[in-house]
């Protein structure tokens, strides 16, 4: 990421928001994202807006296999077993 | 078999090996939703993604007895998929490569409209605290589910995979054969969406 980070605004901060939950920051790019959210109430609102979409996003299912595909796959299976 | 499997992934290598038709059903289960949507980006039509897809399956059980351990499980079949995929999706002719979605969509996103924030990049409107009782209501839920959807391809299969399937970087960067930016990219605009959505649907009056 080549954003100016002796400068963090908030513009540049919401855009190295994931590389900072992923942990891809430097220590040095750490410290100064940690610095602006300590002294920046809206963008601590936004990084917990972040993780919360995370969390949400984590607690939708995923679709289940139909049960013709499973089928046509157990049968594949027995011919391969009898190869 | 090679120290690099888990336990669970010898397991059920050998159980495989051994015909156990169960075995191969619960893996199934397991991948089949992510090798159908991994597979979706290669060729054109849901119809051959299921093809791409069984061709996949049969090629795991002829090549199980081969497979060496080397990575998991998972990202051995993945990397039979995005194969089988490409080749399919060559023949086609009409499918457009992975890679060339990203770079289509190479032009800067950003995450919240510029318009946000002042001419010195600070928020001229603070983002509003999130009603938490509204938060995990089933709207809000669909809410993000839709949002998901209207993703471009490339973002929903990285958001897919990473949050609602609990995949890891790493696991999403081989079966995709993307750059680490490159995910890293995507899921960040593909998250970017979805909680603008949140904000829009959580702004509006109850």
């Amino acid at each position: 990421m080549s954003v100016a980070l002796a400068h963090l605004n908030c513009l540049e901060l919401v855009e190295l928001v994931t590389a900072y939950l992923e942990g891809d920051l430097s220590s040095g790019e750490r410290k100064r994202f940690d610095a602006h959210l300590a002294a920046c109430d809206g963008c601590t609102t936004y990084v917990e807006q972040m993780k919360r979409t995370i969390e949400l996003t984590g607690t939708l299912r995923v679709d289940d296999l139909t049960l013709h595909a499973e089928e046509t796959l157990r049968r594949a299976f027995r011919d391969w077993k009898a190869q | 078999m090679q120290q690099l499997l888990s336990p669970q992934d010898a397991r059920l290598v050998e159980r495989l090996r051994a015909g156990d038709e169960e075995a191969f059903v619960e893996l199934i289960r397991s991948l089949n939703p992510s090798l159908l949507r991994v597979a979706r980006m290669f060729v054109p039509t849901s119809a051959l993604a299921e093809d791409v897809v069984q061709e996949t399956w049969l090629a795991v059980l002829n090549g199980i007895d081969r497979f060496e351990g080397r990575s998991s499980l998972k990202t051995w079949i993945f990397r039979i998929l995005t194969n089988t995929a490409k080749t399919r999706g060559e023949r086609e002719r009409r499918s457009v490569p992975f890679s060339a979605l990203d770079t289509e969509q190479g032009g800067f996103e950003p995450a919240v409209e510029r318009s946000r924030f002042t001419g010195t990049g600070h928020w001229a409107v603070l983002p509003r605290a999130w009603p938490e009782d509204r938060l995990l209501s089933k709207e809000t839920l669909s809410v993000v589910e839709r949002a998901i959807e209207r993703l471009p391809p490339s973002q929903r299969t990285v958001v897919t995979l990473r949050d609602v399937e609990g995949w890891t970087a790493d696991e999403v960067r081989n079966a995709l054969e993307l750059s680490e930016t490159n995910q890293r990219v995507l899921l960040h605009r593909g998250r970017a969406k979805v909680r603008q959505a949140l904000e829009q649907y959580l702004s509006e009056e109850q």
